[in-house]
């Protein structure tokens, strides 16, 4: 009689167990609740166009650094680690280290691989494999606020080199009053896309630290000469462009320009509303003729991990979540980014109107994007690239802009010094 | 009989046994990693000894910023963490009963308040811009606002020492109260007709009677403040400008979490306990606790 009824019992479980199981669980780790909520949507179109292989995924959000040390310590440790995990580009290199605990996504990028801004696949990359994928090309560009432009009498179109550029700020300086542009100080996006822009970096290709070169150096003195010899410029209040205090200063109008990726067009739109209608958008200023005239920066590569007990399904989910053509719309449409593959920015969905396309008077920002899509060269992505980021933000930006003591040559010499060992 | 004896002999070990498991798993086992670490490069699978390669690392620009300011701070705080709670606690000792245990709650309560929630308090307070409440108070009195949290050195160590000083103060107090009250009314009543002031009566009998307490709290103090981070790190998240929040623990900290080299990050932190060993020692030296008393 038991047996009997164990087996009715087994009969009865056995196929609600195997219905329950045909959606797989997948987990996600990621330290920005937007970046979650555009996995969420993804998931369900994901499940709309796979009634196969339907995933229910769990995405949870930690706090930056919290999820980076706990994903370091779950890869380190061999347990605990998610299925897929976004790590942020300054990050990454400590997840390349030793056996890597993530799996490489090229058999199925290879195909697509083409429509990419190849910088962007680089730089998750090592000895020839990719890690990661972004979801931007973050190419930086100019933000002009066109009512002080006006008021000042200058054509932005005719903004052609950075010298161009220092004689607008100083006509600005001159007719209103007002500073020309803000500089970070405990941040890097006022340094990182310039030198980007003329081929330079913080390391070389094999990881060697360069960031005291010549054009590291002079960029750096161009930088504190914007600020105490043309003085057209001032430090970033509260430091760096994501502080509540800088947004407070630029929504009133505090500065005339401002150079940051594109992806910082969100920040224009949440936390400085008043500028709606105000703002251009145009490439950066070469530094010499027929010289690039934007950089990629900044970047979330998502990986998985070789911890997943899915790594298939996940690696799929991850392709199509971040490089299918759909899913590139998507990320323009919902988090306002520059989305990696190239072949969708002339796409007519991306010229739909949106919260972004109304706040900045461009017409059409993404030809600003194809104009500059052959001009961004890779950063270089390792160990010692940590290093220098955390020496040139916590000293040498402040030593040579924000208080002055000391030259860029010295100070940079310092960082090399600190950053080599 | 003999089950009887046996059970004594084995019920001590019973009664240890949690504790000893709990040391070995979570204290000494740790420890031991860790001097194991020190000598290594900790990558994941592929961890390699690498001899006092770590060691040869340890003074850098970093280290000694860390060091500065663990020496600054802990001064600080030990400077006002120990004679401010006393002066209170004689006051509050002096006082009528029941208030004393209103106001013993009060200066105990920021204590029970965790970092992270005062640290975000904190910044909010000193924030730089001239609506912040600590800047418009100061605009009040006719000073101009400061830049606090980014404004250099000295306005960070004030922040630290601040925090440190609010939360803490109630909990020396504590101790110290605790300790007055041990010290016999007796001396006091014997001292006081012989004709003491109240001067010497706390010169000559509460300091010197309170001093295994005073002992005690700047031992505590001393790794304390070496070790502190989150304080630290509720201002600046891990990222002061010119290394002016950077403590012993915050760059274990940067080195094994930020930039993942845990080999590193565990000889500092065997650094970190050198450093405090040799000061506990040398301060017991000082106040003469190794001295045999006569």
């Amino acid at each position: 009689m038991k047996r009997i009824l164990s087996l009715a019992l087994a009969l009865v479980i056995l196929p609600a167990l195997a219905f329950s199981q045909t959606k797989t669980d997948l987990n996600l780790w990621t330290f920005n609740e937007l970046h979650a909520q555009y996995y969420n949507s993804a998931v369900v179109a994901w499940n709309a166009a796979n009634p196969t292989k339907q995933i229910n995924l769990k995405a949870e959000v930690f706090p930056y650094d919290d999820m980076h040390n706990k994903l370091l310590i779950a890869l380190q440790s061999g347990k605990g680690a998610p299925d897929i995990a976004d790590i942020e580009i300054s990050k990454f290199p400590n997840y390349l280290k030793g056996n890597i605990g993530l799996v490489p996504l090229d058999d199925l990028l290879n195909p697509i691989r083409k429509q990419f801004v190849q910088a962007r696949l680089d730089i998750y990359g090592k000895d020839g494999k990719t890690y990661g994928i972004c979801f931007h090309v973050g190419a930086a560009v100019m933000y002009y606020n066109m009512d002080m432009m006006k008021a000042a009498g200058v054509d932005i179109d005719k903004i052609d080199t950075w010298d161009d550029w220092v004689k607008a700020g100083l006509q600005v300086k001159a007719k209103i009053g007002k500073p020309m542009t803000t500089v970070e100080t405990t941040d890097q996006w006022s340094y990182w896309p310039l030198i980007s822009q003329q081929k330079s970096d913080y390391t070389d290709k094999n990881g060697n630290v360069t960031i005291d070169n010549d054009v590291n150096t002079k960029t750096l003195q161009f930088l504190h000469d914007l600020i105490y010899v043309q003085k057209i410029a001032v430090v970033a209040p509260g430091g760096f462009h994501h502080s509540e205090q800088y947004y407070g200063f630029m929504n009133d109008g505090g500065a005339a320009t401002i150079w940051m990726p594109m992806w910082y067009m969100g920040r224009f739109t949440d936390y400085m509303p008043d500028l709606k209608g105000k703002m251009a958008i145009r490439p950066l200023p070469r530094w010499t003729k027929g010289g690039n005239r934007s950089a990629g920066m900044g970047g979330t590569g998502t990986a998985v991990t070789k911890q997943s007990k899915n790594i298939d399904l996940a690696k799929a989910f991850l392709v199509y979540a971040k490089g299918s053509k759909e899913a590139n719309i998507q990320i323009w449409k919902q988090l306002g980014f520059d989305p990696v593959r190239w072949d969708v920015w002339s796409d007519p969905a991306m010229n739909e109107p949106n919260k972004f396309t109304a706040f900045f008077q461009n017409p059409n920002i993404f030809q600003t994007l194809l104009q500059v899509k052959d001009e961004i060269v890779p950063v270089n992505v390792n160990d010692r690239m940590v290093k220098v980021i955390d020496q040139i933000r916590s000293k040498t930006f402040v030593q040579v802009l924000g208080d002055n003591s000391k030259t860029a040559a010295v100070a940079l010499k310092e960082a090399a010094a600190e950053a080599k060992k | 009989m003999k089950s009887l004896t046996n059970t004594m002999r084995v019920a001590p070990y019973v009664f240890v046994a949690p504790f000893l498991v709990a040391f070995l798993c979570f204290y000494l086992y740790p420890i031991g990693t860790t001097v194991l670490m020190s000598f290594q490069n900790v990558v994941p699978g592929q961890t390699s000894f690498i001899g006092l390669t770590n060691y040869a690392r340890i003074v850098d620009a970093d280290f000694l910023d860390a060091l500065r300011v663990g020496f600054i701070y802990t001064f600080l705080t030990i400077a006002i963490l120990v004679p401010l709670p006393i002066v209170f606690a004689v006051l509050l000792n002096s006082g009528a009963k029941r208030l004393n245990a209103v106001h013993r709650a009060m200066f105990f309560l920021p204590s029970l308040v965790s970092v992270v929630v005062a640290g975000t308090v904190f910044r909010l307070m000193f924030a730089s811009t001239d609506k912040a409440i600590i800047n418009s108070l100061l605009k009040l009195v006719g000073i101009n606002p400061v830049d606090w949290i980014m404004g250099g050195a000295p306005q960070a160590m004030f922040l630290m020492v601040m925090l440190a000083t609010w939360r803490w103060l109630g909990v020396n107090l504590i101790y110290f109260l605790s300790g007055l009250q041990s010290i016999p009314e007796e001396l006091y009543e014997a001292a006081e007709m012989d004709g003491a002031n109240p001067v010497q009566r706390f010169m000559r009998i509460t300091l010197p009677l309170l001093k295994p307490t005073i002992i005690f709290v700047t031992t505590i103090s001393i790794f304390g403040g070496f070790a502190m981070f989150e304080e630290s790190y509720m201002f600046w998240q891990g990222l002061s400008p010119n290394n002016v929040g950077l403590t012993m623990v915050g760059l274990l900290f940067k080195r094994g979490f930020q930039q993942g080299d845990l080999g590193m990050a565990s000889t500092y932190g065997l650094v970190l306990m050198l450093i405090v060993f040799t000061l506990s020692i040398l301060q017991l030296k000082l106040f003469g606790f190794f001295k045999k008393e006569d």
